[in-house]
């Protein structure tokens, strides 16, 4: 009946329904790879440039995917009503939104991390010696975006045209999320590479404020 | 079915109200269910059935007035009575299995020993050979048993039928009739929305009828089951 | 009725007042000559477009917690004048920008966090006229009111860091540039001015909500019926 307990198993499901189709992740995969060529293409930066704006391509392109994957989120449980079911089965409506944000984060972290090796090639950063302080960027930034995703997508479930009103909810709001994971990223795959810790604590206070107004309002996001 | 051990307990409107937008969908709807009573609710499509049993279920919030149990065990409170609710969708997990669902909303709610429990209510529900078959693959009728069983996990005194037989054929409706007799005898609770005369009407021990979201007929102020039921198409 | 056209008077009065002030009581401005005037302008719009929203975000507490539409036609009403004052900052940017530097758009500071405010509450009029049922439109309009203004802060916090990062040219009146004591002075009446005529329009344009939701109550009693 706690709210961890319940929230455990709720992600359960979350990653069990996600492992049966894997639809959700491989399209998302593509879609982030299609993303980066594209702006390869365009840009055909040097190495140094690369350096440059490659952060920042990165990220814009892990926020057009979390919105497209995001859709999904309350979408499917629309279907057959299943969000009524929950709401009569769990104590406290916030282990929803936990398991779901926590799912969210998972998936998206798993793409991210797919796709490093793939954008350590097309624009030749080195990555590997800064891999742990990456991963901590892309989990911080990460979480950020599936909690400020995850509440909006619950909101744009209940109107109309979802499929573009989630990325104009999403992107604008997101904007110091792109802003500083980007800095961290370009500091540590500089020349001379270093740890942003402005940028890092910046995130988590991003993270904190957030999941606490998701923590205040959920159980409104999940209303009638 | 099992008998739940549970203490009977009953239900009180008190003057809700449902607002959408300009439209009223209930209005000043007092109503008082005893322990036990098994009530059909009959109406048109937009009489305000479904609202009134969504709200019983704690699922809408009224715009006005209040719901409460009546017969609670002591020292319980208001917000642990939870009605078991079946409604017209299934709300269950097309991509997992019926004893994952099962499963899923058991340890949701805290059920005693999870896994026994769900095995039973497979076999009491049928459903026991195909219990690891995605419900994608069921039938309406299948699907039906499978809702059914989720909203009996946690042995509720209160069950909440809305419009039950929709899609159903004569042999689901016939095992769902069933299925609620046996319930009502065991001293459940239940309120069911029906459209018109049927196996599953004929087990009520109370008829009400809603127009436009008031009361308009009530057994239990001298109008006949059958002529509330038989209005309801009307 | 009186009371009304007094109110517009007094304000329109203390606008003049305002006007006055920036072109013929503020100082020269040894660098920029004339232009630097439409600071007075483009600043206490920023400021006055923030009071607006965060009136609108109180209002949507407000009705999240009481669910009186009232405070919804109050969330939307500040939102839209808000939404009014930020364009004026951003078209006054450019005409500022252009006769200075010669380049129409600067991502400085006030004008990049400008910017993402104004894409945020643009966001929340769409999100508003998808969503039909107004109980469901106010409720869903105000959660995302709320979130939005939760990020204002960590906009400007974000864009600032930022700036520091990457200097860019600073325009005058931008936070950390000085000013004249005798410009804040006419800054901070400009200001006043401007918050007499956002009260104002809010006012007329909370009217106006009230009118269109008792109508549209109606309306549905009606196709109801």
């Amino acid at each position: 009946m706690s709210l961890l307990s319940n929230t455990a198993v709720l992600l359960g499901k979350e990653i069990r329904t996600e492992y049966r189709s894997r639809e959700l992740l491989t399209i998302t995969i593509v879609f982030i790879l299609i993303v980066m060529f594209m702006f390869s293409i365009t840009f055909q930066p040097t190495s140094d440039e690369s350096r440059r704006i490659g952060p920042g391509l990165l990220w814009v392109a892990f926020l057009f995917a979390a919105s497209l994957m995001l859709q999904h989120c309350f979408l499917r449980e629309q279907h057959n009503d299943t969000l009524s079911a929950l709401r009569l089965s769990v104590s406290d409506p916030f282990a929803i939104l936990l398991a779901k944000l926590a799912a969210n984060t998972l998936f998206l972290l798993l793409t991210e991390l797919f796709l490093l090796p793939i954008f350590a090639l097309m624009y030749n950063v080195p990555v590997v010696r800064v891999l742990h302080w990456l991963a901590l960027a892309f989990f911080l930034g990460s979480l950020g975006i599936s909690i400020a995703g995850t509440a909006l997508s619950a909101i744009s479930a209940q109107a109309r045209m979802r499929e573009l009103l989630l990325p104009v909810l999403m992107l604008p709001l997101l904007t110091p999320i792109l802003i500083v994971s980007t800095e961290v990223t370009k500091s540590l795959l500089d020349r001379a590479p270093y740890v942003q810790w402005k940028g890092i604590g910046f995130l988590g206070v991003f993270d904190l404020i957030f999941l606490t107004a998701l923590w205040l309002f959920g159980e409104y996001l999940l209303e009638e | 079915m099992t008998l739940p051990a549970f203490a009977p307990i009953g239900l009180r409107f008190e003057n809700i109200d449902k607002r959408y937008g300009g439209l009223l969908a209930l209005r000043g709807i007092s109503l008082s269910i005893a322990p036990g009573e098994c009530v059909v609710f009959a109406g048109r499509n937009g009489s305000g059935k479904t609202t009134l049993l969504r709200i019983a279920a704690r699922l809408v919030r009224p715009s006005r007035g209040s719901l409460s149990f009546s017969g609670k065990s002591e020292g319980a409170e208001e917000s642990e009575v939870r009605p078991g609710f079946v409604a017209h969708a299934t709300m269950v997990y097309d991509e997992l299995s019926a004893e994952e669902n099962l499963l899923l909303f058991a340890k949701l709610q805290d059920v005693p020993h999870p896994k026994n429990r769900v095995e039973t209510l497979l076999q009491e529900v049928g459903l026991a050979e195909r219990r690891s078959s995605l419900v994608r693959t069921f039938s309406r009728g299948m699907r039906q048993r499978v809702a059914i069983a989720r909203a009996l996990l946690h042995e509720p005194a209160i069950l909440l039928f809305d419009e039950p037989a929709t899609g159903l054929d004569p042999q689901g409706v016939a095992w769902l009739a069933e299925a609620i007799r046996r319930l009502r005898d065991s001293g459940c609770t239940i309120l069911m929305s029906l459209h018109g005369e049927s196996e599953i009407s004929s087990l009520g021990t109370r008829a009400i009828r809603l127009d436009a979201g008031s009361v308009a007929a009530d057994t239990r102020t001298g109008a006949t089951f059958r002529s509330i039921l038989t209005f309801a198409d009307a | 009725m009186v009371k009304s056209v007094l109110a517009a008077a007094a304000v329109f009065l203390l606008l003049g007042a305002a006007a006055y002030a920036s072109f013929f009581i503020a100082p020269t401005d040894a660098k920029q000559g004339l232009i630097y005037r439409i600071l007075f302008l483009h600043v206490a719009s920023a400021w006055t477009g923030l009071t607006a929203f965060f009136i609108s975000f109180v209002a949507n507490l407000l009705y999240v917690w009481r669910r009186q539409p009232r405070w919804d036609w109050l969330g939307v009403s500040a939102a839209e004048v808000g939404l009014a004052f930020t364009t004026v900052v951003l078209v006054t940017g450019p005409i500022w920008a252009h006769p200075v530097w010669g380049i129409w758009w600067t991502w400085s500071p006030r004008l990049t966090s400008t910017f993402v405010l104004w894409l945020l509450y643009v966001s929340f009029l769409l999100l508003r006229t998808l969503i039909e049922e107004p109980e469901r439109r106010a409720l869903l309009s105000s959660l995302f009111g709320i979130f939005a203004f939760i990020d204002v802060p960590l906009v400007f916090g974000s864009i600032r860091w930022w700036r520091d990062q990457h200097p860019q040219p600073v325009v005058m009146g931008e936070p950390g540039s000085g000013l004249d004591p005798l410009m804040y002075k006419v800054l901070f009446f400009s200001w006043f001015a401007m918050l007499a005529l956002m009260t104002l329009l809010i006012r007329q344009r909370f009217r106006v909500e009230a009118m269109r939701g008792d109508l549209e109550t109606m309306q549905r009693e009606m196709e109801a019926a």
